[in-house]
């Protein structure tokens, strides 16, 4: 018993005295059950707040079990939730950088799109909501497959086909994209899936820091990307912005 | 890539609605720059009774305008116009004198001058003043709600008569405070407004002097009629100080502004808790037989005032939260389309949500809900793809009046809201309607609404055509339902609507 985390104990024992019930308890109650010191209580209480496992009730001050615990056991992330908690900042990266936009998930062996928001131009478009995309070219598939590690795992077993000259598809080169995109937090798809259409994509976590999608802008490639064929840079931050907005209002409560 | 959105200038807009007071603020391009909110309180008297205190009110939307000015990092010389929205025939009365309101804000919601409402009808009914006013008489509307005021708060009556009282819906609240109050303040309303008071006639857009006085509504309280976009007066104090008031509609039918429904035969449907559908009918108005009401769709500055049909349905979102909160068979409101998406149709079965009636275009209060074509194949997955289709098929029944009413064919739907991230149900909608659903990329028409109405008073936009340009399609839902089909689950759907009639005996309902 020595060898365990002492904070790690205590905290547990926080969980199981306010555990049965709609159990309230103030911080001098649980410090005494407990013969901590009032000041370690606080800490450790805090720290499980932060984590959601605790809530503290605004207007007496006591400490309750939270949400977070409830949605451990059933922890997986509905799409359409998703979608639901997507949809302003998607709109809004759209009109933004008068692109398409895209929100992929991680699907079997491919990227399943969630949502998508038209190119604001007027033009007939089609919704691709229930596409497939695939894992190791597209921009969307490589952050999920750098991110994610089931998704990555999959991308490691599928055969990783050669949609055009530039798809990479030897296992070291796509692990280096992979390790690239780790790097700098997006990825690109320049020509590796559809000639003359270049993407770039981005992780959304969720509250707990898994990563439950990725948000991507496609357009024709002179319009996002620069004379090197580079993708634009404010393209890169816009799409990063929108996905840390997802992420910042995933898991914030219910609608 | 058009830039970041943080030059000026601006037009802001502030939605006071039922639940919570917002400020937005807009660039050239239709772009949310900032967004500040507020709740206020529910207030619950007694059963049916629904109150807000609208001194609350407008503290909080002095304060959501600071709040929505400071996130934007902007000034009020950045700001070129205000613009008003706001929570429909929620009804005060205040004191012109003190600025103070003499009670709460009796909310549209609130059913306490149901009877009254009986009682006026008299031996005509529910129509009796539907001609001028192009409303049924019902609680809903504001002028039964003012005369249940002058008649139970004490001495009331003769303050009003002797002109210290003054009546408004929250437009006029919120535009008599922030044009300075009793230092001042205009005391005006807009025409949309207006035409939910059931006290102002459609034909000539004035108050009615003789339905005021049958009603019992002294003249004397009344604001005074504007469009609903020009210069009503300018900012006086806070942060906007100096700033126009330029626009005023209320909330569904600055969506429908905000959708740039401009063209006879437009129409948006706006879901949420319940579901509002406007057909913006021109020049024209369309008395409805099936059961729609007839109310102003907006007015700029001197043109010829646009009129609307309006169909609404009770219980949309209401039902999925139902769903939730009651069945338990979901965790979270957008998990019905998972639910829904696992099966591949109903199972036959067909849930009707008149859980306080049929509304549009039945109008029985003896009607109560109904899951009907129940056998042991039917899953709750098939009962979570009814729950979305009720929504589909009341739209339909809602489109079906227009189109009867109206004799116009809707071409597309243009839809906001919550429920619009629910994507099979808008595919579902397109299917069951067979026009295309189309989603614009703004979902914040309401507030967008009314500052496209205050840009256009101010010349910060030149004409309607320069907001269409603005409008911007984000999705759209192409109908892909045989026709067939369509009409035998529309007959199946018919059906089950019969159902639900007269479950109440009738001294129950």
């Amino acid at each position: 018993m020595a060898k365990n985390i002492q904070s790690l104990e205590r905290a547990a024992a926080m969980l199981r005295l306010l555990a049965g019930g709609e159990r309230r308890l103030g911080l001098s109650d649980i410090a005494s059950s407990l013969e901590l010191a009032k000041g370690t209580a606080h800490g450790i209480l805090r720290t499980l707040q932060a984590e959601g496992f605790v809530e503290q009730d605004p207007a007496s001050g006591r400490y309750q079990l939270g949400a977070e615990l409830l949605r451990l056991g059933n922890s997986y992330l509905d799409v359409h939730e998703l979608r639901a908690r997507a949809l302003v900042w998607t709109d809004d990266l759209a009109r933004s950088s008068g692109e398409s936009v895209h929100l992929g998930v991680l699907h079997q062996q491919g990227v399943l799109i969630v949502h998508h928001v038209f190119r604001p131009d007027d033009s007939r478009q089609v919704l691709e909501v229930g596409a497939m995309q695939p894992l190791h070219s597209t921009a969307l598939g490589k952050v999920l497959s750098a991110y994610d590690p089931v998704a990555h795992s999959e991308a490691l077993e599928i055969e990783r086909e050669a949609f055009t000259p530039r798809t990479v598809t030897a296992l070291q080169a796509f692990e280096g994209e992979l390790d690239l995109a780790r790097a700098r937090g997006w990825a690109c798809d320049v020509e590796e899936t559809w000639a003359g259409v270049a993407a770039v994509a981005a992780p959304i976590h969720d509250r707990r820091r898994m990563p439950v999608g990725a948000v991507a802008v496609t357009g024709a490639i002179e319009r996002v990307c620069d004379a090197g064929k580079e993708l634009r840079a404010e393209l890169i931050a816009a799409v990063r912005d929108c996905a840390r907005a997802v992420s910042r209002d995933l898991g914030a409560g219910r609608f | 890539m058009t830039d970041a959105h943080t030059a000026g200038p601006f037009i802001a807009a502030i939605d006071q609605g039922t639940t919570s007071s917002r400020c937005i603020v807009f660039d050239k391009d239709g772009r949310i720059v900032s967004v500040d909110q507020k709740e206020h309180e529910q207030i619950f008297p007694k059963p049916g009774w629904v109150e807000h205190d609208a001194t609350e009110i407008w503290n909080n939307v002095q304060e959501v305008v600071a709040g929505a000015i400071e996130k934007g990092g902007i000034t009020a010389a950045d700001v070129k116009a205000v613009g008003i929205t706001n929570q429909r025939e929620t009804t005060l009365l205040w004191d012109r004198n003190t600025g103070e309101p003499v009670h709460n804000a009796i909310v549209w919601q609130d059913t306490r001058t149901d009877a009254l409402c009986r009682e006026l009808g008299r031996n005509v009914g529910q129509d009796r003043f539907r001609r001028e006013t192009g409303l049924p008489l019902a609680s809903y509307f504001s002028g039964p709600k003012v005369r249940w005021m002058l008649d139970n708060i004490e001495g009331l009556r003769e303050r009003a008569e002797r002109g210290d009282i003054l009546f408004g819906t929250m437009d006029s609240w919120v535009i008599w405070n922030l044009t300075g109050g009793v230092d001042g303040g205009r005391h005006v309303t807009d025409v949309t407004n207006a035409s939910r008071t059931m006290l102002m006639n459609l034909h000539t857009m004035e108050w009615d002097e003789k339905i005021a006085q049958s009603i019992g509504v002294p003249m004397a309280v009344l604001p005074e009629i504007r469009s609903s976009a020009e210069v009503y007066g300018e900012v006086r104090d806070g942060v906007l100080a100096g700033v126009p008031v330029a626009s005023a509609l209320g909330d569904q039918q600055a969506a429908l502004f905000g959708q740039t429904c401009f063209s006879e035969g437009e129409a948006k449907s706006t879901y949420g808790t319940g579901t509002f559908l406007l057909l913006n009918t021109g020049n024209k108005i369309i008395n409805s037989y099936s059961g729609l009401v007839t109310t102003v769709g907006y007015k700029i500055g001197d043109e010829a005032p646009v009129y609307s049909l309006e169909g609404s349905i009770a219980v949309t979102g209401a039902l999925v939260q139902w769903m939730r909160d009651q069945m338990g068979l979901i965790n979270s409101a957008p998990e019905i389309e998972t639910l829904a998406a696992s099966v591949e149709d109903n199972g036959g079965a067909y849930f009707v949500p008149a859980f306080s009636g049929l509304f549009a275009p039945y109008w029985r209060s003896d009607a109560r809900g109904v899951i009907a074509g129940l056998t042991r194949y039917v899953t709750k997955a098939h009962i979570a793809r009814a729950v979305l289709e009720a929504t589909a098929w009341q739209t339909r029944e809602i489109t079906d009046a227009m189109t009867k009413d109206s004799g116009v064919e809707l071409t597309a739907l243009k839809v906001d809201g919550g429920m619009t991230s629910n994507n099979l149900l808008m595919q579902t909608l397109s299917d069951f309607l067979d026009v295309p659903v189309v989603r614009p990329m703004v979902a914040e028409t309401t507030c967008l609404g009314a500052a496209y109405a205050a840009g256009l008073a101010v010349g910060f936009w030149p004409d309607t055509d320069a907001l269409r340009a603005n409008w911007r399609r984000a999705a759209e839902w192409t109908p892909h339902m045989d026709a067939a089909k369509r009409d035998h689950e529309y007959t199946f759907w018919l059906k089950a609507v019969e159902r639900t009639m007269g479950w109440l005996e009738h001294d129950e309902s």
